[in-house]
């Protein structure tokens, strides 16, 4: 009896860290001027639906930009003054979060260098997985009752082959923590550091195919707690790339060389390892 | 290189060790054994691949007829009868070795020779000259050891190592990890002596007939050897010059019996006539010399800091006289009694630690204070109980290392995790393998045409929108959500038709087990000889264009077969085999572009070269 109500955790609370890709340039190029409204239109309804589940659900949104990242709202907060304003059907939370969002997406703007148009510019994936990272380890050393805690990456814009390390090192201590990283990829083509990232720690992996019905996908496939999932068919990855980035061009490769002792790897052979010496 | 080849006169007895038997001859192969009989009318004739025989038997040495039994596998054997012993040993010897070779074929034929005999007709093999260093017994035990454990090893090594591809060094390189822990699991603890005290030997009498009977086993004499060296030094001295093991034995349980009954009248007058007698029965010299010299080399500078002894309050008296007078121990008085010894002690102690003080001898109140800060002062340099005792531990820890328990020291290194690719092998099913040329980073289709200001203009503004307009109403159009649902359920329902309840069961455990086997048989076989083949070039060696042109062989042995995989399966797992054989045919076929841009190469270069001679 004394257990049961000390610990108010159940199974299936889940505490659900979403990495949110912002990226002006990925979004400003899409087809369909107002793809990142529909991006929004879906998506924060599915983190109010993940709110209703139950009522410990804990959540965390990470905004993912192209300089920095930024945590843009969490759920166990106390006083929220949001909570009573309400306008237009938009939930007091979701409204905190589209402010927090303008004032990141202000921030980030101040923080690039140059006017120009770059060929391609990625979003800053390891920043925000290390981000959402320690806020677990915060939540797992508070003691030994706590949510269940997994990531959702909503990503957007291809990989960036420079964060190649930093994203797999992350990728290790989430395996390490057994925090599952599910990925919904929206942009037009598979991240292959996903793919690993959810194949690796046991999480799910999904392309959708339309950006419109996001919320469906969503709440069809990352909607479900931990528990639940073991009782639950979800889509297996059908390919993995396991390729990996080589460390001085960070370009993908097939075959390369690798230093004995620290294991990174080179599309040329050098005498000297450059991250061992 | 001939295998070894023995021809033996035998007898082979059909139904057992009571059947008479037919003489014949039996001559034994490396791979088969045959026996013909004497008598060209008997029926019997045996020609046995020793596939058929599964194991041994032999019977003792020392009883009647020296047998050797051949089993198979179902019970049933072919028994044979020798001559002699010896005969029967050479047999089974050379039997031994082909057991062994049927699991580490190479190696068997470099060592496995039966005793060179006279009456053995022995074609010894000459040894293999692949390779200069010659193998140790133990390391070959180890590798066939490995073979023996790990069946899926055995199967690689027979394919690759027996079928002519690779060398034996060049299986085992890279594989010295498994064999250093086999060998660190070898090496055994030594059995040390029995606490028991087995030199004292006692003996068993037999009160009716008056016989007294000592029994002495090897182990026993080699307690007697080690703790009386007296006794080993005579049985040097006199076994066998001056008497029989027997008789030296005899007259060491004589001493002892008279040393036991304490009898020391007959045992001087025994040792006054037996001078060997005698060595038993006086004190052992070398003991005794053995322990002065011992004392001689202690360290005197052993820091005996403090014994009981210090504690002079509970030392009895020992009836020394203080001033004359007896002191009577007053057991039942509650104060405690000042000995003369307690007191003589105290005094030499605190003689012999000399003057700590300068300070003149006048005030007794200045003196009483010095005392007291350099008392303090001593005990404040005096370092903490606990760090003492810890560097004390850490002393006995290092004093009293068993050798035999310790784990080998090798370097603290951490073996490298190369995980076990069948666990990803099904993942890779549908892996694009894109050239090297072509990588993920050029592909620049989204490349975002506006510029930085305008980028974030646009988000900013359909955030705006976001919060102005409100969210959609509904959310998702249901037709479209109903898409997706029935996407996604189909996405799920065409991967694992069966496999509901276990999402970790893979695609492999789905198709029947032969093929299954087969399959992985080949990934492993694809990837060790892959290795070996990217690893030899650049290629600088004949020896190395021989290695790559055989692996080549084998890798097309194996690309001719894996299409046969895919026909044998049945038409629903066709697709499933077609997935998980493409990453193989798509590595196979790499490694043959590179063989043959290579042969190009060199064949033009050799061209161009003649050309240019002419």
């Amino acid at each position: 009896m004394a257990s049961a109500t000390s610990n108010p955790y159940t199974d299936d609370v889940s505490l659900l860290i979403v990495l949110m890709d912002t990226n002006p340039y990925f979004w400003g190029a899409m087809n369909g001027a107002a793809a990142f409204s529909q991006f929004l239109n879906q998506v924060l309804p599915f983190l109010n639906s993940i709110l209703l589940l139950n009522q410990l659900n804990q959540l965390v949104v990470i905004a993912t930009g192209v300089n920095s990242c930024d945590y843009l709202y969490d759920s166990s907060r106390v006083g929220h003054e949001s909570e009573k304003r309400s306008t237009k059907g938009i939930p007091g939370h979701s409204l905190e979060i589209l402010q927090k969002l303008e004032d990141f997406i202000a921030k980030d703007q101040q923080l690039s260098n140059s006017d120009e148009a770059p060929g391609k510019i990625c979003s800053l994936l390891s920043g925000s997985l290390s981000l959402a990272l320690c806020y677990i380890q915060r939540i797992l050393r508070t003691g030994p009752v706590h949510p269940q805690p997994r990531i959702l990456c909503l990503q957007a814009s291809p990989d960036g082959s420079e964060q190649y390390v930093a994203i797999m090192n992350a990728i290790f201590s989430a395996q390490r923590s057994m925090v599952p990283i599910d990925s919904c990829v929206v942009g037009s083509e598979d991240s292959a550091f996903l793919q690993q990232a959810s194949y690796i720690t046991g999480g799910v992996y999904q392309k959708p195919q339309h950006l419109d019905g996001l919320f469906q996908c969503l709440s069809m496939v990352f909607a479900t707690d931990l528990h639940s999932r073991r009782f639950l068919k979800l889509p297996t990855p059908t390919g993995v790339d396991f390729r990996a980035s080589c460390f001085c061009h960070k370009e993908p490769i097939g075959m390369g060389y690798v230093c004995s002792v620290c294991l990174s790897i080179f599309c040329k052979y050098h005498t000297k390892c450059s991250t061992c010496g | 290189m001939e295998p070894p080849v023995v021809t033996m006169r035998a007898k082979y007895k059909a139904s057992g060790p009571k059947d008479p038997g037919v003489a014949g001859v039996l001559t034994m192969r490396d791979d088969s054994f045959i026996f013909r009989p004497n008598d060209p009318s008997s029926s019997v004739k045996l020609d046995v691949s020793f596939r058929c025989i599964k194991g041994h038997k032999f019977s003792k040495e020392g009883s009647k007829q020296a047998l050797l039994n051949l089993t198979q596998d179902k019970g049933g054997g072919y028994m044979f009868e020798f001559a002699n012993f010896k005969d029967r040993d050479v047999c089974r010897d050379l039997v031994v070795c082909i057991f062994d070779n049927w699991t580490g074929r190479v190696l068997g034929r470099l060592q496995c020779l039966p005793p060179s005999d006279q009456s053995a007709q022995v074609v010894p093999a000459q040894p293999t000259t692949q390779h200069d260093n010659q193998l140790s017994m133990a390391e070959m035990e180890q590798r066939m050891n490995l073979l023996r454990e790990d069946s899926e090893l055995q199967k690689l090594h027979r394919q690759l190592v027996i079928g002519g591809v690779l060398t034996e060094t060049e299986f085992w390189a890279t594989r010295k990890n498994l064999l250093d822990d086999a060998a660190h699991k070898a090496s055994k603890q030594r059995a040390g002596f029995k606490s028991a005290m087995l030199a004292d030997v006692r003996p068993l009498t037999d009160g009716r007939t008056n016989k007294v009977t000592f029994s002495l086993t090897p182990e026993i004499i080699h307690q007697i050897f080690a703790e009386k060296p007296a006794v080993h030094q005579a049985f040097l001295k006199f076994v066998p010059s001056k008497m029989s093991e027997r008789d030296f034995w005899t007259k060491y349980c004589r001493a002892e019996y008279l040393h036991r009954t304490k009898n020391s009248v007959a045992a001087a007058a025994e040792a006054a006539e037996d001078e060997e007698l005698a060595v038993f029965l006086k004190h052992d010299d070398i003991l005794a010399s053995e322990a002065r010299r011992k004392i001689r080399r202690v360290d005197p500078t052993v820091d005996m800091a403090a014994d009981l002894g210090d504690d002079y309050s509970h030392l009895p008296g020992h009836g020394i006289l203080r001033d004359g007078s007896k002191e009577s121990v007053d057991s039942e008085s509650e104060l405690p009694k000042r000995t003369l010894l307690q007191d003589l002690n105290r005094h030499a102690a605190v003689v012999l630690e000399g003057r700590t003080l300068d300070v003149e001898l006048g005030d007794t109140r200045t003196v009483a204070e010095a005392l007291a800060r350099s008392k303090q002062a001593e005990v404040a340099t005096e370092t903490s109980d606990e760090t003492e005792n810890q560097k004390r531990l850490e002393r006995v820890s290092q004093m009293t290392e068993i050798e035999d328990l310790q784990a080998p020291r090798s370097l603290p290194y951490a073996p490298l995790c190369i995980k076990d690719p069948r666990e990803y092998f099904d993942s890779q099913r549908a892996n694009a393998f894109k050239a090297t040329g072509d990588t993920g980073s050029g592909v620049n289709k989204d490349c975002c045409h506006l510029s930085t200001k305008q980028a974030y203009e646009s988000l900013r503004a359909q955030i705006l929108e976001v919060k102005s307009v409100g969210f959609k109403d509904p959310i998702v159009i249901p037709d479209l959500a109903l898409k997706v649902l029935n996407d996604v359920n189909q996405q799920l329902s065409s991967t694992d038709p069966q496999l509901g309840k276990n999402p970790q069961a893979t695609v492999l455990d789905m198709l029947p087990h032969r093929t299954k086997e087969e399959l992985l048989q080949h990934w492993t076989s694809i990837q060790e000889l892959l290795r070996h083949f990217w690893s030899s070039y650049p290629l600088t060696t004949t020896f190395l264009h021989a290695k790559v042109n055989r692996v080549k062989d084998a890798m097309a042995q194996i690309y001719r077969k894996l299409p046969e995989v895919k026909e044998s399966v049945q038409s629903e797992f066709r697709h499933q085999v077609s997935l998980l054989v493409k990453p193989m045919l798509q590595v196979l076929d790499e490694a043959f572009k590179h063989y043959d841009a290579e042969m190009q190469k060199r064949s033009t270069k050799t061209s161009e070269g003649r050309n240019g001679i002419l």
